[in-house]
Order: structure tokens, then C-alpha cells, then sequence
């Protein structure tokens, strides 16, 4: 038995949206879903178009065969992935100590106050976006018939050696601008307590912000290199072909997995289509395998402050 | 500097250098022990700037050895400042700049052939907040004696520290883990043990407890107390309550506003502790001491 009247508990205190507000937030939700969808859309139907057609292909011999202009269905692709493998330690051997060492003089040296720094600064970040196949020119004109033929490697012929410094040099500026990133995320208490114990500028960029930084930089190292291997118009400029029938070596001529793509893709037969699809796979597992490792690092080793 | 400031309350006492002219109030140990202890610091007319603007300048006193000084002050009073420049951490702003003159025990800090990581050997620092490295309890000790190359059985020497930080009976099952899973009060004792393990004479204190709870305070406040046996100590300190606690001596820094909203920071008054919080030579240091602004 209720002694409050009905009217004062149904009493509206809050107004209502109005219907108009309710369909506009309705319709900016449905938008940005929208977007999303493409993104993955697209993703997902190139992704599947290549698994299917390049999946079947995925054999142990299709790994270790050599490739075949004449035969598709006894082609591999052994030579191209030893070759991107090959690119990938030396490429990283190249660019970690260059672009690490680089990012520690930015970041904890250089007066951003004095006009070179900044210059240095902004032109590094230019050098990011620089096309690769720009750096291609500059590996076939300064490397390739540069000092990789001084040092009489490859006698002015193209080497697998010259396809990595290229590579290297094409992510160093990513590998820079990730590095500092992470050296950044140090917080300078850090460097505080260090100095303050009296350790010196060397110690405690060496034992202290540097392995603070590792997670970091160890994760921009292999999203840069993951790039850089996947990377054709640098390679194909600087001279690797599609058809190898040898085992690369570091100052031989060499192939690798997207220039294997590319030269089965340009083949007219529809075979050999297919086989590029395989060859996509194969490379799209080894980004994946990369990244996973970034990821894996990230989330074991970051430290949080 | 008396003559520059507005005399706001009738002057009761005569502005007189510290020692002469006592009131009754201030412990006569306290006194006469200032004057015959070996001084560490000797500041003479000190001014620190950044980029060409003073921060604090005016600033002469004697710090006297296993005493701890408090500086206290209101905000951007230039105390931290000048504590930094005292084991000059101030190098690592590119910007700064010390005139006048530091003296550790009879050794000028800022002579031309001073290496500022050889001063940071013998003058620790401690923070305001807790920064541990990011490694186990016994990493965090071991690491200033490592780079300093000093000699010893290292489990003795972290030992040894974290006894000195009164820490060893709480963590002496767990120096293998990592020290951020320590309290904060944990975290900064063990930056205290850390300092102690290089062998410092002086540890420069800045705002050690503004992060930490009463208990945590308290315990650090002790192990002060327990230090100055062997260590001289300069802490900052915005807790009046604490300056008055643990120190012997104590710095009032106050802010100047000059023309055009510059501010500069300026020793006002130093003198033993019981004197600064009860009898103080300035008016204005009375009106900080007793919450009147600041």
C-alpha cells in the first residue's frame, strides 16, 4: 500500500535525448565501423586470395627446390629465402651497432639547442620517407660499383653483400627514429641516479639506459628489418634475379623472396602465378614470424616505469 | 639584505649575524658545536642561472660536517637548485651556470681541472622520488661500487649498504628480486643504502619523503638521524615540521620579485635550527616558519 502518490514517482527529474541526438551518435558509430570494416576487408580478401591459391604449394620440396623457368610445379624457392635470411643477419649486423650508436648520440649527447643537431634531426626524418627505390640508385651507383668493387668482392657485378648495405641503408633512418624513441622512454631519473653515484656519462649510457632501452630498440630493429626484407625495388636495382640456380653467398649474386615474386608474377603462364602466390606465402610467414618475436619481446622484456 | 625588505612587523629582534646575541632558547651546544666543527662546504656569494637569468643568488654560509642542514623555502626559491650545484648535478643542464664560489672542505668544485664525476664519488645524492634502476635489490647496490671499481667481497659491500639504510632485515631473503616491487619508502631507502655504498662523505637530500607516507617519513627521518654520526647531510625539504626534527642548521631561501614578474631566489636567513623556528633574525623567515605564507 503505497502512500507516495503515482505522480510523484514516474515524475521526469532528467530530459530525454532527443530522437535526432540518438541517431546522430547512431550514424558517427556506423561510420567509423564502416572504416574499420574496409581496412579489414581489403586485408582479409588479399590475404585469403594468396593462402588459397599459394597454400597447396607450401610442400618441403616447394622450400627446397631450386626454381624453374621451365616447370612451375618443380619449382622452389631455396635460393630466394636463404637469400632474404642472408640479407636479414647482415642487413641487422649493418644497420643495430650504425643506428643504435647514432640514436645515443641524438639523444644523449647532442645540444638540440646548437642549429647542425636540429638540422641532422629533421633530415633524418626526411630520409625515412625517401622512396626505396631511390636508395636503390644510390646502393647500384655508391656500393655496387663503389666499395663493394673496390674491396674487389664483386668486381662490379652485383652482390649479395651490396643488396644488404642497401637495405641497411634504406631503414637506418627508421631504426634511428625508433632507437631514440626508446632511449627516450628512460626516465632521466635514471641517468640521475647513475651520475649521481659517480659513474661516468659512458657507464651509465652502457649499463643502465641502454639495457633500459633494449626492449625497445630490439622491437624497432625487427619491424625495420621486416621491412627492409620485404622490401623489391632496392634489390632488383641493385641486382638480384628471380631465377637463381645457386646457393647465394655474401659476395656472390643472390636472389631473394620478393624478387622471386616479382619474376614468377611477370611470367605469362598462369602456373607460374600460381607459384608466386606460394612464394607470397612463404615471405608473408617470415614477416609473421618476425613480427611475432617483436611482439613477444615487447611484452617480456618492456619495462615499465 | 635586511634593508632592501618592508618592515611589516615591529622588529623585536636586532638583525645580527647568528652566533652573536643568542637567545636563551637556543640549545648552547648547538652554538658553540657550529663554530668548532670542520666546515665542508664553504659557499661564498654563489649565484646559479639558467641561460643568463639568476635562479638564486646571494648565497654565503658554511656547512659544518656530520650536521644536517635543511634548506627550506617556498616554491621556486632556488633551494633544490642550489643543492644540486653542490655535487654538480647543475652540469647536466647545458644552460646552467655558477658563479662565485664552492668549496668542498678546501678544494674549489668548480675549479677548471674538477672532474664533476670524481665530486659526485665523494657527495651522493638522494631524490625526490624513489628511482631505483629497474634490477634486483643487490644489482641496485652493487652497481655504484662496480663502476667505481672499489675493492671488496660485493655481497659484504651490499650488506654492509643496506644495513647503513636500514633495509637488511626486510629484504635480506629477496635481494635477488626486482627492487620495483618494493614500497616506496622501501624504494627510497634502498636509493639511501645505494648512496652509502660508494662511501660518500656528504649525501645531498632532495625532498627524500615528499612521495612518501608518515611511517615511511618517519623511518627515513631516523635513519638521518642515525647517518649523521658518520655523514654531513643537506637536505630540501618543504615540511617545516621535518626541518625542525632532524637538522642542525637551517637555510631559509625566499623569493625576490623583481621588475617585469622576474623572481630570483636568496638566502635570507641561516642559523641553528631552535633559533630559525623560534627566534629568527628576519621577519620574514618568521612569517614562513609560522605558516604565514609559503
Amino acid at each position: 500500500m503505497s502512500v507516495i502518490p503515482e505522480s510523484a514517482l514516474t515524475r521526469r527529474v532528467v530530459e530525454q535525448a532527443s530522437s535526432g541526438q540518438r541517431t546522430r551518435d547512431l550514424l558517427f558509430r556506423a561510420g567509423l565501423l564502416l572504416c574499420l570494416f574496409i581496412t579489414v576487408l581489403f586485408l582479409g580478401v588479399l590475404v585469403i586470395d594468396v593462402a588459397i591459391d599459394g597454400v597447396p604449394l607450401l610442400t618441403p620440396e616447394f622450400i627446397t627446390n631450386f626454381p624453374s623457368r621451365l616447370d612451375a610445379s618443380r619449382s622452389g624457392v631455396r635460393p630466394a629465402l636463404i637469400g632474404t635470411l642472408y640479407l636479414g643477419v647482415l642487413c641487422a649486423a649493418f644497420i643495430v651497432p650504425i643506428g643504435v650508436a647514432a640514436a645515443v648520440y641524438l639523444e644523449e649527447y647532442a645540444d638540440a639547442n646548437r642549429w647542425w643537431n636540429r638540422v641532422i634531426e629533421v633530415n633524418i626524418q626526411n630520409l625515412a620517407s625517401v622512396p626505396s627505390v631511390v636508395y636503390g640508385i644510390l646502393g647500384l651507383a655508391f656500393i655496387v660499383r663503389g666499395p663493394v668493387d673496390i674491396w674487389g668482392l664483386g668486381q662490379g657485378s652485383p652482390t649479395l653483400l651490396a643488396g644488404a648495405l642497401t637495405l641497411g641503408l634504406l631503414v637506418l633512418p627508421v631504426v634511428i627514429i625508433v632507437s631514440r624513441e626508446a632511449l627516450r622512454a628512460v626516465p632521466p631519473s635514471i641517468r640521475e641516479a647513475s651520475l649521481a653515484l659517480g659513474a661516468t656519462k659512458w657507464q651509465t649510457i652502457w649499463k643502465q639506459v641502454l639495457p633500459g632501452a633494449l626492449a625497445g630498440i630490439a622491437t624497432g630493429v625487427i619491424l625495420a628489418l621486416s621491412r627492409a626484407i620485404g622490401e623489391t625495388a632496392p634489390l632488383i636495382l641493385v641486382g638480384a634475379t628471380a631465377f637463381r640456380l645457386s646457393d647465394p653467398t655474401v659476395d656472390g649474386p643472390f636472389s631473394a623472396l620478393p624478387i622471386a615474386i616479382f619474376g614468377a608474377a611477370g611470367e605469362p603462364r598462369e602456373e607460374f602465378q600460381i607459384l608466386a602466390a606460394g612464394t607470397i606465402c612463404v615471405l608473408l610467414l617470415v614477416l609473421l614470424l618476425m613480427n611475432s618475436v617483436a611482439i613477444y619481446l615487447r611484452n617480456r622484456f618492456e619495462q615499465k616505469w | 639584505m635586511d634593508s632592501t625588505k618592508p618592515q611589516s612587523p615591529p622588529q623585536t629582534r636586532p638583525g645580527v649575524s647568528a652566533n652573536a646575541g643568542l637567545p636563551s632558547i637556543v640549545p648552547k651546544a648547538a652554538a658553540s658545536d657550529a663554530t668548532a666543527r670542520e666546515a665542508v662546504f664553504t659557499l661564498r656569494d654563489v649565484q646559479v642561472a639558467y641561460g643568463g637569468v639568476p635562479a638564486v643568488e646571494n648565497v654565503t654560509f658554511e656547512l659544518s660536517k656530520n650536521h644536517i642542514t635543511a634548506f627550506i623555502g617556498p616554491s621556486g626559491c632556488g633551494k633544490s637548485t642550489l643543492l644540486r650545484c653542490l655535487n654538480r648535478m647543475n652540469d647536466l643542464i647545458p644552460s646552467a651556470s655558477v658563479s662565485g664560489s664552492v668549496c668542498f672542505y678546501d678544494q674549489d668544485l668548480y675549479a677548471p681541472d674538477i672532474d664533476p664525476v670524481q665530486v659526485r664519488k665523494r657527495i651522493g645524492m638522494v631524490f625526490q622520488k624513489p628511482n631505483p634502476f629497474p634490477k634486483s635489490i643487490y644489482e641496485n647496490i652493487a652497481f655504484g661500487p662496480r663502476v667505481l671499481g672499489m675493492k671488496g667481497d660485493m655481497d659484504e659491500i651490499v650488506e654492509t649498504a643496506l644495513r647503513k639504510g636500514a633495509l637488511w632485515d626486510e629484504v635480506k631473503d629477496r635481494l635477488k628480486t626486482n627492487a620495483f616491487g618494493m614500497s616506496g619508502g622501501q624504494q627510497q631507502r634502498l636509493c639511501i643504502a645505494r648512496t652509502m655504498a660508494v662511501e660518500p662523505d656528504v649525501i645531498l637530500m632532495d625532498e627524500p619523503c615528499s612521495a612518501l607516507d608518515p611511517i615511511s617519513t618517519g623511518a627515513i627521518e631516523e635513519l638521518m638521524l642515525e647517518l649523521k654520526k658518520n655523514y654531513s647531510i643537506v637536505i630540501v625539504t618543504h615540511n617545516m615540521q621535518q626541518a625542525a626534527r632532524v637538522s642542525d642548521m637551517t637555510a631559509f631561501y625566499n623569493v625576490d620579485k623583481l621588475e617585469a614578474g622576474k623572481r630570483v631566489g636568496k638566502l635570507v636567513e641561516f642559523a641553528p635550527t631552535a633559533k630559525i623556528f623560534t627566534a629568527p633574525d628576519d621577519p620574514r623567515t618568521e612569517e614562513y616558519v609560522t605558516g604565514k605564507f609559503g
